[in-house]
C-alpha cells in the first residue's frame, strides 16, 4: 500500500463550518496546533444557509427578555427533553458570543440607539434573533473565517474525507481520510478531536441541507463507540421551496414569517388560525409544518402539494432590503417576484436536534478524546429545535468544545494511529474503485436515492411502527447492497467515489433515526407518530440513546439529569408556559 | 395504515416535471496532462432545470466520475461556478431555459488550474485572503460597541460576496494576464473596501492596496462587476473608492495636507 | 503564487474570439463586438467634429446663445478660436472619467474588449500603474476644472433668457437649459465627487456633519449608478446645443420662441 501524507496536531477540529472555526479558533487561542479539515472549500459550509438569525436575548428591542426567558422559551421547545444545563450554559453565553462575533468585524442590522437589531420568530417570546438582513450564517462563517485566517496558526486542509475515527481502546488517537483532489489517503495523528460535522438530511428526499450532510461525524463517532442521542428527532422546516423541482427542498426563512409574512391554504385562508391561534405563523416549527401538511392533506394545498406563503402587504422595498436573498433566490430559481407573487411552500428537511452524546460542561463525547459540538452534538434542542438557536449553538459549544478539547491535549500525551489501521481501512475505503464482487456492481447515486425515498415515505413528517419499520428492512437490504457499490474512474476528484462514502455514512446514521423513532412510542415535538398521537409521561423522562453492541446497533432508553427546581421555576418566564405545559 | 400511504404521497408530490424534450450538454473533461475534450450527454429537461441539475443527471445516470463542486445548490455558497456557453456563472443559478436554443457547453472556470473535469485549484485565492491586514478594531470604542446604521449599511454589500470567484475568473488581469503575483484581484478588493469603510476598524490598508494589491492594474472595465450573481457593484462601489483613497494618498497634495488635519482633528474630538 | 505552468490549462476550444460569442447572446443577445464598435464609432465622432468646430468652425455666437465649445468667453479675436481655449478642460475631465475609461480601454485598447473573451494583444499589461495611464488618478483635479467650466455654462444658459434687456424664451435657451442640467448630472455623479462628499469617511458618526455627508453620498451614489448614461447625454447635449446654435447663427433655421 502506498505511504500515506502524515500529519500530526494537538486538536484535530473535524468540519468548518460555524462549530468546526469556532472550535479552532479556541484550540489556537489556547495555543494548541489545530488541523481544520473540511469536506469542501473553506467558507462553503452549511452555516452559510443560515438566513434568520442568532437568539440571543440581549434586548436591545425587547428589554424585558434576558437570558432566563431565552432558556425558557427553549426548554419549552425542547418539551424539556432537553439537556438543562446544555440550555443554561447556551442561553448565557450565546450573548457573549454574539458581541464577540461583533468585534471580530462581523456586522449586525441596527437598532436606532445603535445596538444590534433583533427580530421576532417563531415559539420566542421577544423579539430575540440578532440579524443581518437575511444572511446571518453568511455573516458568521465569514467572520469566523476572517478570524482564523487572521491568526494564521490552524492549518485548514480543504477538500478532505475523514473516513475513520481512530481509537487506542482508551482514547482517541487520530483519524484517517483521503483527498479529493487526488485521492491520496492521509493519517492524521490528533490528541484530542472535535466533531463539528454539522447535521443530516441527505437521505431524506426533500431537504434543505447542502450534500454535505451525510452525518460523516456521527456515524464515524458511532463507530468508534460514543453514544448517540435523540436520534429520532429530526425538524422540518415548514417553508420549503417545492417547484421548480430541481429547487424542491430549498429553504425558504422563518425570516419571512418573521416580517409578517402570512400563511395560506388554497382556498385563501390563513389557516394557522386553527391550529395555533395565539402565535399564528410564528408557531414552533414542529406545529406550523404538520399545519401545512394537515392542509395539503385536507385537499386544501396549493398546485404543487404545498401551502401559500404571502409577505407581499410588506411592499417591495421592504421585501427587497430585509429578505434580498429570498427575493433573488425566487427570482432566478422560481422566476416568481416574491412582492408580487405569493411563494409555494412546503415542509422540507432541515435539522437534527439528536447527534453525540455530549457533557454539557466541555462538549465530551462518551469516548475520551473525543468532543462534539454543534448539530452533530445532541441535547440543547431537545425535541424541536427553535428558529436561531443553532447559530448560536455552533458558538457557545463550538468554543467550549474548542477550549476542552486544548485542555485536554495539554494533559496527554501524543498519540498516533497504529500502522495496521491504515491498511485496513485503504481496502474498504477503495473497494468500490476496484471489480465488483458480482455483476456491474451498486451505483451509489440509486442506492442513495433509493435510501432517500425510503427515509422520506416512511421516516418521514408522519410517522407508525409500521412505516419504520418498513424503513428499517429498506435500510438493511440497502446496507447489504452498498457492500457491492461500485463507480468507474480513478482517484482523482470522483464524485462516484466519494459518493459511496457518503452512502455508508447515511446508511448508520438512518438506521439510527428508524430505531430511535421505533422505540419513543409518542407524538412528542419533531416526532408525530400516527400510531401513538398522545405524549406519553413517562417517555417524556428519558432520552433514546444509539450505541454501537458489538456488529449491531441498539438503543436504549435513558433518563435525563431532572431540571432542578429552582430551574423549573425559569420556565414561567416564557410566554407561552402556559400553553407548552398543557 | 392506507392513512400513511395517501398522506406520504400527497405532501411527497409525484409530478416530476418533465417537458419531454432533450436538451443536449457538451461538458469539458479531462485532468491537467491528458488528452481533454468535452463530451456530449443527453438530458431530459425538467421545467425549471438549471445547469447543475443538469450535471447531477449525467452524474447519476450517465457518468458517475464528472467532477464538480457544489454545496448548497442555493445559491448561496458559491461553490458552482463554472462557464456555461463561455459566460462565468453557478450552475445552480443558470436555468436551463434562460440559454439560447442549442447545445450547451460547461466548462470549468478558465483562470485557475484544472484538477478535473469542471472543478478547478482556486487555492491562491485563500492565500491571497491571508495576506490581508485583518480586521483591527479600535481600542477606545466602550462595548457594547453602538454603531448607526448608517454607518455600516453601504457595507453589507461587500459582505454579501459568497466567494464564488466568477470575478477573479473573469477578469483579464488574472485571467489573459496572468498577473498573480502583482495583482489581488477583484474580490479581495471587495473584502479591502468591507474593512476600510469599517467604521470600527482602525487599521489603515491604504499602501497595502496599492502596493501588494496592485489596484492600479485595475483599467476599471467592470467584468468583474457583470458577473457577480450577488450583484455587488464590485467596480463602482469597491475598487474606485479604493482607488481614490490611493489617490487621496498618493495622488493629490492638497487632499494629503487636508487629510492630515483632519485626521489630528479626529484625534483631538476623540480625546475630548 | 504564480502558477505553476505545468497545471495552467487553456481549454483546447477557447482561444479564438468568434467562439465566445455565445456569451453575449446569453446576456445581450447581440455580438459582442457591437457595443466597442458602437463606443467607437460615437466616440470618434465627436472628436472628429470637436476638432473641425475648434479649428475651422468659427466661433458660435447668436445673441443671446453661446454654443458650449465657446464658452467661457476669454479671448474673442486671438490667433486661435476661443474653442481650443476652453475645450481641453471638459476634455481631460471626460478622458480621466472612470467610465470613459472603460469604455475606451475596451473598445479602443480591446484590453479586454468584452468579458471573458480572449484578448488580441501580446505586450505586458500595466494597467494604469505606468505613464501615462496613472495620470488618470489626477482626475478629480480635472472635475474642479469641469465644474468650473460648467459653472460658466450656467450662466450663459441664464443669461440666454435674456435679449437686449427683455425676457426671451426660445428652443435655444431650453437646449442650453437642458444641456446643463445633463452636464451637471454628469459632472456631479462623478466618482471623484462622490469620493469627497462621502465616500472618504469610514465612519459617519464620527466626522462633523457626518449624517449630512452620508445623505449626499446617497444622492451623489444615485446619479452616479447612471454615470454611463449622463456620460453620453450629456456628450450628445453639447454637440446638439453646438449644432443648433450653429445652424440658426448661419439663418438655416429660425429659433422658434415666445
Amino acid at each position: 500500500m502506498e505511504t500515506p501524507e502524515t500529519r500530526t496536531c494537538d486538536v484535530l477540529v473535524i468540519g468548518a463550518g460555524g462549530a468546526g472555526m469556532r472550535a479552532a479558533i479556541a484550540a489556537t487561542e489556547a495555543g494548541c496546533s489545530t488541523i481544520v479539515v473540511t469536506k469542501s472549500l473553506l467558507g462553503k459550509a452549511h452555516t452559510v444557509m443560515a438566513e434568520g438569525g442568532i437568539a440571543a436575548a440581549l434586548g436591545n428591542v425587547d428589554p424585558d427578555d434576558d437570558w432566563k426567558v431565552h432558556f425558557a422559551d427553549t426548554m419549552l421547545g425542547g418539551q424539556l427533553l432537553n439537556n438543562w444545563r446544555m440550555v443554561e450554559i447556551y442561553a448565557h453565553e450565546v450573548i457573549d458570543r454574539v458581541r464577540e462575533l461583533e468585534s471580530w468585524g462581523g456586522l449586525f442590522d441596527r437598532t436606532p440607539a445603535g445596538g444590534i437589531m433583533q427580530r421576532a420568530f417563531g415559539a420566542h417570546s421577544w423579539k430575540r434573533l440578532c440579524h443581518v438582513g437575511d444572511r446571518t450564517g453568511l455573516e458568521l462563517i465569514r467572520t469566523c473565517q476572517d478570524r482564523l485566517t487572521a491568526t494564521g496558526k490552524a492549518d485548514v486542509c480543504m477538500e478532505y474525507t475523514l473516513t475513520k475515527l481512530v481509537s487506542d481502546g482508551n482514547r482517541i488517537v487520530g483519524a484517517i481520510g483521503y483527498k479529493r483532489s487526488d485521492g491520496g489517503f492521509v493519517v492524521i495523528n490528533a490528541k484530542a478531536v472535535v466533531l463539528a460535522t454539522g447535521g443530516w438530511g441527505k437521505m431524506f428526499r426533500y431537504t434543505s441541507n447542502s450534500w454535505e450532510g451525510t452525518g460523516d461525524g456521527a456515524a464515524m463517532a458511532y463507530e468508534v463507540g460514543a453514544e448517540l442521542l435523540d436520534m429520532e428527532f429530526i425538524q422540518f422546516h415548514p417553508t420549503g421551496m417545492i417547484w421548480p423541482p430541481g429547487a424542491r427542498g430549498i429553504l425558504v426563512t422563518e425570516a419571512v414569517r418573521g416580517e409578517g409574512g402570512y400563511l395560506y391554504n388554497s382556498e385563501g385562508k390563513r389557516f394557522m388560525f386553527e391550529y395555533d391561534p395565539k402565535k399564528l405563523e410564528l408557531s414552533s416549527r414542529d406545529v406550523v409544518a404538520r399545519s401545512i401538511y394537515k392542509e395539503v392533506k385536507a385537499g386544501r394545498g396549493t398546485p404543487h402539494g404545498g401551502a401559500y406563503l404571502d409577505i407581499r402587504h410588506r411592499g417591495g422595498d421592504y421585501i427587497k432590503r430585509k429578505l434580498p436573498s429570498m427575493y433573488e433566490q425566487f427570482h432566478a430559481l422560481a422566476a416568481v417576484d416574491i412582492t408580487k407573487e405569493p411563494m409555494e411552500v412546503a415542509p422540507t428537511i432541515h435539522y437534527t436536534m439528536g447527534g453525540i452524546k455530549v457533557d454539557p460542561e466541555t462538549a465530551a463525547s462518551t469516548v475520551p478524546g473525543l468532543y462534539a459540538a454543534g448539530e452533530v452534538a445532541g441535547g440543547l434542542h431537545g425535541a424541536n429545535r427553535l428558529g436561531g438557536n443553532s447559530l448560536g449553538d455552533i458558538l457557545v459549544f463550538g468554543r467550549r468544545a474548542g477550549e476542552a478539547a486544548a485542555e485536554f491535549a495539554k494533559s496527554h500525551e501524543a498519540a498516533s494511529v497504529p500502522d495496521g489501521e491504515l491498511d485496513a481501512e485503504q481496502k474498504r475505503v477503495l473497494a468500490p474503485l476496484a471489480a465488483p464482487e458480482k455483476g456491474e456492481g451498486e451505483n451509489p447515486y440509486l442506492l442513495h436515492e433509493a435510501l432517500q425515498w425510503a427515509m422520506q415515505d416512511d421516516a418521514g413528517i408522519a410517522r407508525t411502527e409500521e412505516s419504520l419499520n418498513r424503513s428499517l428492512s429498506a435500510i438493511q437490504e440497502l446496507k447489504g447492497r452498498a457492500k457491492n457499490m461500485h463507480v468507474p474512474g480513478g482517484r482523482t476528484m470522483n464524485p462516484g467515489w466519494h459518493t459511496c462514502r457518503d452512502v455508508e455514512s447515511m446508511l448508520t446514521v438512518s438506521e439510527a433515526i428508524v430505531r430511535s423513532a421505533i422505540e419513543r412510542r409518542e407524538s412528542r415535538g419533531s416526532q408525530w407518530r400516527l400510531d401513538y398521537l398522545e405524549k406519553d409521561p413517562e417517555q417524556a423522562k428519558v432520552n433514546y440513546v444509539t450505541y454501537r453492541n458489538g456488529d449491531s446497533m441498539a438503543v436504549k432508553p435513558v433518563p435525563h439529569d431532572p431540571i432542578p427546581k429552582e430551574k423549573e421555576e425559569l420556565l414561567h418566564h416564557s410566554r407561552f408556559y402556559e400553553e407548552k405545559k398543557a | 395504515m392506507t392513512d400513511t400511504a395517501e398522506a406520504t404521497t400527497d405532501i411527497r408530490h409525484t409530478q416530476d416535471g418533465r417537458t419531454g424534450r432533450t436538451v443536449r450538454f457538451s461538458v469539458f473533461r479531462g485532468v491537467p496532462g491528458a488528452q481533454a475534450s468535452y463530451v456530449t450527454y443527453d438530458v431530459p429537461e425538467v421545467e425549471g432545470m438549471v445547469v447543475l441539475d443538469a450535471i447531477h443527471y449525467i452524474q447519476k445516470n450517465l457518468d458517475m466520475d464528472l467532477a464538480c463542486r457544489w454545496n448548497c445548490k442555493a445559491a448561496k455558497c458559491g461553490s458552482c461556478s463554472a462557464e456555461v456557453n463561455g459566460h462565468p456563472v453557478l450552475m445552480c443559478k443558470t436555468r436551463v431555459d434562460d440559454l439560447p436554443e442549442g447545445t450547451v457547453t460547461v466548462a470549468p472556470m478558465k483562470t485557475f488550474p484544472l484538477v478535473k473535469d469542471l472543478v478547478t485549484d482556486v487555492s491562491r485565492n485563500y492565500k491571497v485572503n491571508a495576506a490581508i491586514t485583518p480586521f483591527t478594531p479600535r481600542k477606545d470604542e466602550p462595548t457594547p460597541w453602538k454603531i448607526q446604521q448608517h454607518d455600516i449599511e453601504r457595507l453589507y454589500e461587500f459582505r454579501k460576496c459568497i466567494e464564488c470567484f466568477l470575478c477573479m475568473d473573469v477578469c483579464h488581469i488574472l485571467r489573459n494576464h496572468d498577473l498573480h503575483e502583482e495583482y489581488y484581484g477583484p474580490r479581495y478588493f471587495v473584502r479591502m473596501a468591507g474593512l476600510e469603510m469599517h467604521p470600527m476598524d482602525d487599521a489603515d490598508r491604504t499602501d497595502e492596496i496599492r502596493t501588494a494589491g496592485g489596484i492600479g492594474f485595475c483599467n476599471i472595465t467592470k467584468c468583474c462587476t457583470d458577473v457577480c450573481p450577488e450583484h455587488i457593484h464590485i467596480t463602482d462601489n469597491a475598487i474606485i473608492p479604493m482607488k481614490e483613497r490611493v489617490a487621496d494618498r498618493h495622488w493629490d497634495p492638497i487632499r494629503r495636507m487636508f487629510t492630515k488635519k483632519k485626521q489630528t482633528a479626529n484625534a483631538a474630538d476623540a480625546a475630548e | 503564487m504564480a502558477q505553476d505552468a505545468t497545471t495552467k490549462w487553456t481549454p483546447p476550444e477557447r482561444t479564438g474570439l468568434a467562439k465566445e460569442s455565445a456569451f453575449h447572446r446569453l446576456r445581450r443577445r447581440a455580438p459582442w463586438w457591437l457595443l466597442p464598435l458602437t463606443v467607437v464609432t460615437v466616440l470618434s465622432a465627436f472628436i472628429v467634429y470637436g476638432i473641425w468646430t475648434a479649428f475651422f468652425g468659427g466661433k458660435v455666437y447668436t445673441a443671446p446663445y453661446l454654443s458650449p465649445f465657446y464658452s467661457p468667453q476669454i479671448w474673442w479675436n486671438g490667433p486661435v478660436t476661443p474653442a481650443l481655449w476652453v475645450l481641453p478642460f471638459p476634455l481631460l475631465f471626460r478622458a480621466t472619467c472612470y467610465y470613459y475609461r472603460k469604455a475606451y480601454y475596451r473598445s479602443f485598447f480591446w484590453d479586454p474588449p468584452a468579458c471573458a473573451v480572449g484578448e488580441a494583444r501580446k505586450k505586458p499589461y500595466k494597467g494604469e500603474t505606468r505613464f501615462p495611464l496613472f495620470l488618470s488618478n489626477l482626475h478629480r483635479y480635472a472635475m474642479y476644472l469641469a465644474v468650473i467650466v460648467l459653472i460658466f455654462l450656467w450662466i450663459d444658459a441664464i443669461a440666454a433668457f435674456d435679449l437686449n434687456g427683455h425676457f426671451y424664451l426660445g428652443l435655444g435657451t431650453a437646449i442650453m437649459v437642458i444641456n446643463c442640467i445633463f452636464l451637471s448630472a454628469y459632472t456631479f455623479g462623478c466618482h471623484s465627487v462622490r469620493h469627497l462628499i462621502g465616500g472618504c469617511v469610514d465612519c459617519y458618526s464620527k466626522v462633523r456633519g457626518g449624517v449630512k455627508r452620508y445623505e449626499g453620498w446617497k444622492f451623489i451614489t444615485k446619479l452616479n449608478e447612471r454615470h454611463a448614461m449622463w456620460a453620453w447625454l450629456s456628450l450628445f447635449s453639447v454637440v446638439a446645443t453646438d449644432v443648433y446654435i450653429r445652424l440658426v447663427m448661419t439663418g438655416i433655421i429660425t429659433d422658434p420662441h415666445f
